[in-house]
Formats: structure tokens, C-alpha cells, sequence
């Protein structure tokens, strides 16, 4: 896929909503995918039924629909985070083991998850901060990771403490190896592909000032 | 031979001190809590349970661990926002816990079920979670010896069964059912209906009956999601 690099200056950078509008739009029509528990469930909000968008939840189930209201709420009918949501016509049952090898069997074509770092090889850490006194909790994150054909990841692309979480090597205890294909953050968009990460738009900042707050190389589209 | 139980508390009776129990469930769907609790008025304990998470709020699953009763719990999500009760024992050093990825998880289960030995799998590959696992390249790629899971005992929930333990599920709740109860020595599934035998179209059994050994049915307004929303 090819891109050309634009900077939006003038923009604010993305909210929550505009990074998960962003990510809908960026789905390819008639995919199969994952939405991640947490900040990747407001994707669906942006998918429109026309672009025939599956969703799996890993809970045993295919064409997932919007979350449930009043009525509708059933309490054995969850997604991955355990939210009461509705079936769409055409919605399978099956149990974890084949809602599993659904994943590592290479059926997915996207799954999107939070991410707390991503390094320059497409290397994902999101399930643990690696503190002495955190619970250790990994749930699907690394099946999705090695299973998904394309992994994108939502995140704010700097730390409170300024830091990127663009990195050269992942710091944070590993999901998966090399499994990123596109970062989607608040101030701008990477695509990794060919050994390299490309920024495809900015929001806010330029790419100069990217680069000169993120150590990793950042290549650009002509 | 099916046998059908006449309350919660005499389906769990034979489980013994220190067994292996699964535990079905995603949350709270699929959790069996009727058996669950019946489990945690038997008293036995030192077990090992293996479930997806580690209880949520103070009943079912959670309120087995708050009673004690579990030393030992394989889960891959244990962390919640109402798990209270396992972070307490887990952070005090009371519990056990071995944390594995969902779908390495599910097809460990399986693989207890269906006489595998182990398999290989890329999931976590190259992570914290593989330390100590024997691992093996397939065509560049490096895989993790996964071994299975077996339980004593299997505590599911189904949503119909005929006279023969042949099981059909309600949506997401079927979640680990159908793969536990075949990887236990003994399975014991908590319904809200059970009918005539022939009464359910064979084409839609998800669990035929080989892997049942036990059916109690619950007050249906308990076990059926709609009716508890």
C-alpha cells in the first residue's frame, strides 16, 4: 500500500474519538476483526453496516453487534469486556477453543488493541507494566498478536512524562514479536512495512518535531 | 450412565480435597454459580481451579476463593475492576496463580479433552509468559510446547439438557463449557431445562452426552441471562 505523508499543522490533536473514527475508516470493507477490550471497543461506533464489517469477540463469537440497551440486555450475550451487546443477523456461537484458532489459524484479517509500547520492529508490550505489585493479566492479547494478519495499535503516542512509547526496544514485558503493522496515536499515524516505520499524517506537529521527540527513524512517503 | 441430581449440593459431593476443578465461565456468563456455591458449602479444599478470570464481585467463583477453599488458580485474566477478592489473596501470598495466555488456555483444555500430549503454538513466543517452556522452530518461526489441562471434576453450565446429558448452550455463555466438560473425569453441568430425550434436534447438540456425568437443573430465572437482566 502506498501513502503520501501529510502533516496536518493546524489540526488539534486526536481525541479518543477522532483516533477511533480514524481506525474504522482505515478497516477494509468485508473484513473479519477484533476489537481489544478498552479504548479499540469505540472503533464499532464508526463502522457503518454498508463497509460489511464482521466483528469477532473472543468470547465465542462472530458479527458481534452495537452494545446493548434496556430491553436488550442479556446478560449471557458479553464481549471481550464482558459489556452486554447484540447479535447481527448472520451471528455464530462456537466455543473458546475454535474462537481461538480462529485467531491463530490466520483468519482475522485486523485485530486493534491498546498498546503501551511499540518498537521500531512492529514488537507489541500491553499487558503488563512489569511493577512488582501489578497482577499479571494477559487475556487474549498474545493470540491476537500472532494471530491477526495486520495488528493495529491505538495509543497516545507520548508518556505523562513526555517519553514515546514509540521505541526502539520495548521496555514493558513483550505481547508479541514484530506484529505491528500500523500505530495509531494521538498526534499522528505509522504505518511499519519494509523493515521501517513511515509516518503517514500528523496532527498538530510536524515531522520534524516528531523526529525530534521520538528515537526511533522515521521515514516519510514522497 | 447420566445421572441426574436432585440439588447443586448433592451434583458436587464426591469432589474430594486438593482436586483440579474446572470451571466455566467468561465473567459471570456461563459461570456456574449455582454449583459453585453448592461447591463452597461442601467444604472441600486446597483445590486448584482453572477458569478464565479469578471471581468477580463477592459471589460464585469469587466468593469460593474468599472462603479459602483455592490454593491454586490458572486463569489468563485474573485483573478486574471487581475482583477484590483474588487481589487481596493474591497480593497477601495466599494463592497461587499461573497466568496463561486465553487461547493457549482454551487449547490446552482441549488438548486434555481430545488426548494430545502438548502442541506448539506462536503464542507468546518470545515473551515473559514463554520463560522456561521448551520451544522449536517451524518454518522460521518459533512455536511454545504447550502441555494440556486435564481437571478431576468440570463445573459447566449448559442451557438445556435431554435425559442423556446432551447439551445445548445460550449464546456467550457456552464460552469454555464444551471444552472442559470433555477434559475432566467427571463433568457436572448445571441447566436450566432438561427434556425428554429426542426432544432436542441432534443437529444442534454442541456437547454430546459421552462427555457428561452428572445434569442438576437450577431455578431457570438464575441461569438465564434475560431473566437476570
Amino acid at each position: 500500500m502506498s501513502f503520501h505523508t501529510v502533516e496536518h499543522l493546524d489540526a488539534a490533536p486526536l481525541n479518543r474519538d477522532a483516533m477511533a473514527k480514524l481506525v474504522a475508516e482505515d478497516i477494509p470493507a468485508n473484513s473479519f476483526v477484533n476489537l481489544g477490550i478498552g479504548q479499540p471497543t469505540k472503533v464499532s461506533d464508526y463502522l457503518t453496516p454498508e463497509r460489511g464489517v464482521i466483528l469477532h469477540t473472543e468470547n465465542g463469537m462472530l458479527g458481534m453487534g452495537p452494545q446493548a440497551v434496556g430491553d436488550a440486555i442479556d446478560l449471557d450475550l458479553i464481549n471481550a469486556g464482558k459489556i452486554p451487546v447484540t447479535e447481527l443477523p448472520g451471528t455464530a456461537y462456537f466455543h473458546h477453543a475454535d474462537s481461538f484458532a480462529m485467531m491463530r489459524g490466520g483468519h482475522l484479517d485486523v485485530c486493534v488493541m491498546g498498546a503501551f509500547q511499540v518498537s521500531a520492529q512492529g514488537d507489541l508490550a500491553n499487558w503488563s507494566t512489569g511493577g512488582d505489585d501489578s497482577i499479571p493479566a494477559v487475556g487474549g492479547a498474545m493470540d491476537l498478536a500472532v494471530g491477526a494478519k495486520d495488528v493495529y495499535t491505538m495509543m497516545t503516542l507520548f508518556a505523562k512524562d513526555g517519553s514515546s512509547k514509540l521505541v526502539t526496544e520495548c521496555t514493558y514485558p513483550l505481547t508479541g514479536l514484530g506484529c505491528v503493522s500500523r500505530i495509531y496515536t494521538d498526534v499522528a499515524t505509522f504505518i511499519l512495512e519494509n523493515d521501517a516505520v513511515y509516518v503517514r499524517e500528523t496532527f498538530s506537529m510536524s515531522v520534524d518535531e516528531l523526529r525530534s521527540r521520538v528515537p526511533v527513524e522515521l521515514l516519510t512517503y514522497s | 450412565m447420566l445421572k441426574i441430581a436432585q440439588s447443586a449440593d448433592a451434583a458436587v459431593s464426591a469432589i474430594t480435597e486438593g482436586s483440579t476443578v474446572l470451571i466455566g465461565g467468561f465473567g459471570t456468563a456461563g459461570q456456574p454459580i449455582e454449583l459453585i456455591d453448592a461447591l463452597r458449602r461442601h467444604g472441600a479444599g486446597n483445590l486448584t481451579v482453572v477458569n478464565n478470570n479469578a471471581g468477580n464481585g463477592d459471589v460464585g467463583l469469587a466468593a469460593l476463593l474468599g472462603a479459602g477453599l483455592v490454593s491454586r488458580i490458572i486463569c489468563s485474566f485474573p485483573r478486574q475492576v471487581d475482583s477484590y477478592i483474588f487481589d487481596d489473596l493474591y497480593r497477601s501470598g495466599k494463592i497461587e496463580l499461573e497466568v496463561v495466555p486465553q487461547g493457549t488456555l482454551a487449547e490446552r483444555i482441549r488438548a486434555g479433552g481430545a488426548g494430545i500430549a502438548g502442541f506448539y503454538t506462536r503464542t507468546s513466543a518470545g515473551t515473559p509468559l514463554a520463560i522456561g517452556k521448551e520451544s522449536r522452530m517451524f518454518d522460521g518461526k518459533e512455536y511454545v510446547l504447550e502441555l494440556p489441562i486435564r481437571g478431576d471434576f468440570a463445573l459447566v453450565k449448559a442451557h438445556i439438557s435431554d435425559g442423556m446429558g446432551n447439551l445445548v448452550y445460550r449464546k456467550t455463555a457456552r464460552n469454555f463449557g464444551p471444552i472442559m466438560a470433555a477434559a475432566a473425569n467427571a463433568s457436572i453441568v448445571q441447566v436450566s431445562e432438561i427434556v425428554d430425550t429426542g426432544a432436542l434436534d441432534p443437529e444442534i447438540i454442541v456437547t454430546p452426552c459421552i462427555y457428561v456425568d452428572t445434569v442438576v437443573q437450577v431455578d431457570a430465572d438464575a441461569t438465564h441471562g434475560k431473566a437476570k437482566a
